[in-house]
């Protein structure tokens, strides 16, 4: 369909970010937003970062998920619209990393929300991030 | 008038905890704010129990990812002191240049957060830009750009070399010259003194009474820092100024921190020439004899705390730690009573929560039952459009920095 396509292209070359810090040690935002900065300048790449999930395509996840937290995640997920992409950042959010085990954690993201991509790395650096999303985006042209 | 009730939060990410506010409103003004925290909780403390006292190092550093070397060095001061190890010189030095060169990328970090919540972007791509001049240091130290992992239970994991010295200098040399606009802004910027003076006040006897700490507590001209007071580290010898400001208000938070980054500069610089020569580490037992110990660290937030009780075997019997935030948080009730609703955003960012500007659902609920929706952003937003009804418009500051 060629509707579908367009929306495709236009998804690929502008995807919007929201970002959730489900419990993290503040670093992998740090980066995230460092990754905004002009160093790094992801909004050249078309990504901008949205403070509402319902903009937003990407749901960028830091930290291990908290109880506390848990569903709020699962709220901002749900107002995303379709399709949405979720991309843990960092050990925490893929594996809960450090903190596996405490009692105020429930694991990685991936075991509150479908996770499409992981960025390892503690904290993931800002180019990681760049290229995990750059990554993702990739592979939706598929 | 009628009262509103605006719940803030509470995706907002504060050391161990993301608080969550809940806001009473008078028309503009903002009679009572209350605190709740806990979002963040992840039961670090308890879960130090079960490891050993090197795993917890890791564990620790990771409260928070802005003053992770604060946390580390706290932490081994409490474990060294029980074991009654001497940690060589060498290695005390190189604890306190990484410690300074966090706080700088720490301030500089601030400075933007503080100048995106006002609307001076420019700020913000400033002094992030430069921040990046002290993670570039950092990652050469240290390996990485944040939780660094240098400390260990009696020294250091890593030597400086005298290259990496030499480029700990040259960077110096560019940072000090951005801190200079810094500081120039701070005290010359019509713009930006007129959007901060008299914001966000806590006199010098509210911090007394609250016990805040940090640039917060110096703002308001009481003249404490545990590096001078309680010295440990290597700051014991070197010479250095407590920065205080009398302003007592977002204004003097700001000026405090950026001439606290040219008093970081001179430690540097005096603890690359001043590092005697010898190990970094001494060996330090798996097991820890039974005791206790406090140390105390002066994070760029404030004053970090920790306990130690260690009961002779492998691993602690108990941690407790008294993040900065904390203190200061008890103040911010204080300081957000009696202001405007578009000061909001800029005094909860002055006391440096480690701010990370996420999505923070705020929900306006007025007395009679309605409901309407605001986001951080939206907040922020206001703030911005708030102040330029007033005539204070970041877009019209004067002092530009000609490069870039
Ligand atoms: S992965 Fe590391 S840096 Fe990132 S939130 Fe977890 S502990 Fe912090």
């Amino acid at each position: 369909m060629i509707v579908d396509r367009i929306v495709t292209w236009a998804r690929m070359k502008s995807p919007w970010i929201v970002h959730f810090n489900s419990g993290a040690c503040n670093a992998c935002d740090i980066e995230v937003l460092a990754a905004l900065t002009p160093r790094y300048d992801v909004e050249r790449f078309g990504i901008l970062l949205k403070g509402s999930p319902r903009h937003a395509d990407v749901l960028v996840c830091s930290g291990p998920v908290t109880l506390q937290q848990k569903e709020r995640l699962k709220t901002i997920y749900e107002q995303m619209s379709e399709p949405k992409f979720v991309l843990a950042v960092g050990t925490c959010a893929s594996s809960a990393g450090v903190f596996n085990g405490c009692y105020g954690v429930c694991g990685g993201v991936d075991t509150v929300l479908p996770v499409s991509a992981y960025i390892p790395g503690c904290p993931a650096r800002p180019e990681a991030i760049i290229d995990g999303v750059v990554k993702l985006l990739k592979s939706l042209k598929k | 008038m009628g009262k509103f009730v605006i719940p803030v939060g509470p995706q907002h990410p504060a050391l161990e905890e993301p608080e969550s506010f809940s806001l009473m409103l008078e028309g503009e003004r903002v009679a009572a704010a209350n605190v709740t925290l806990g979002y963040n909780h992840r039961g670090i403390e308890k879960a130090c129990e079960s490891r050993t006292y090197i795993q917890d190092i890791y564990l620790l550093e990771r409260i928070c990812g802005i003053c992770s070397h604060a946390h580390s060095t706290c932490y081994v001061q409490t474990v060294e002191d029980v074991a009654g190890l001497e940690v060589p010189k060498r290695a005390l030095y190189i604890r306190s240049l990484i410690g300074e060169l966090e706080r700088v990328h720490s301030h500089l970090l601030w400075l933007g957060i503080a100048g995106h919540e006002i609307g001076f972007e420019s700020l913000f791509m400033y002094s992030w830009k430069d921040r990046e001049v002290v993670m570039d240091i950092l990652e050469l130290l240290t390996g990485n750009r944040v939780n660094y992992g240098m400390n260990t239970v009696g020294g250091v994991r890593r030597d400086i070399t005298p290259e990496q010295a030499q480029d700990v200098l040259k960077a110096l040399v560019i940072l000090e010259e951005k801190t200079k606009y810094y500081i120039q802004l701070a005290n010359e910027e019509v713009t930006l003194i007129d959007r901060l003076q008299g914001v966000g006040r806590l006199s010098k006897e509210d911090v007394l009474k609250y016990g805040a700490t940090g640039p917060v507590m110096r703002a308001a001209g009481v003249s404490r820092d545990i590096r001078k007071d309680d010295p440990y580290a290597a700051y014991g010898e070197l010479d250095f100024e407590v920065i205080t400001d009398t302003h007592a208000d977002v204004l003097g938070r700001t000026v405090v921190r950026v001439k606290e980054l040219m008093e970081s500069y001179k430690m540097i610089r005096q603890i690359l020439k001043q590092m005697p020569d010898g190990p970094i580490t001494v060996r330090a037992p798996k097991k820890i004899p039974a005791g206790e110990a406090v140390s105390r660290y002066e994070a760029p937030r404030g004053e970090d705390i920790h306990y130690l009780r260690s009961d002779g075997t492998d691993k602690p019997d108990r941690v407790k730690v008294r993040a900065p935030t904390l203190a200061n948080l008890a103040a911010i009730s204080n300081m957000l009573e009696g202001g405007y609703l578009a000061d909001v955003p800029i005094v909860i960012a002055a006391i440096d929560p480690c701010f990370s500007c996420t999505d923070r659902a705020i929900k306006v609920v007025n007395a009679s039952g309605g409901e309407s929706m605001f986001d951080w952003e939206g907040l922020r937003r206001y703030s911005i459009d708030w102040y330029r009804k007033q005539g204070i418009d970041m877009k019209g500051t004067k002092l530009s920095r000609g490069e870039d």
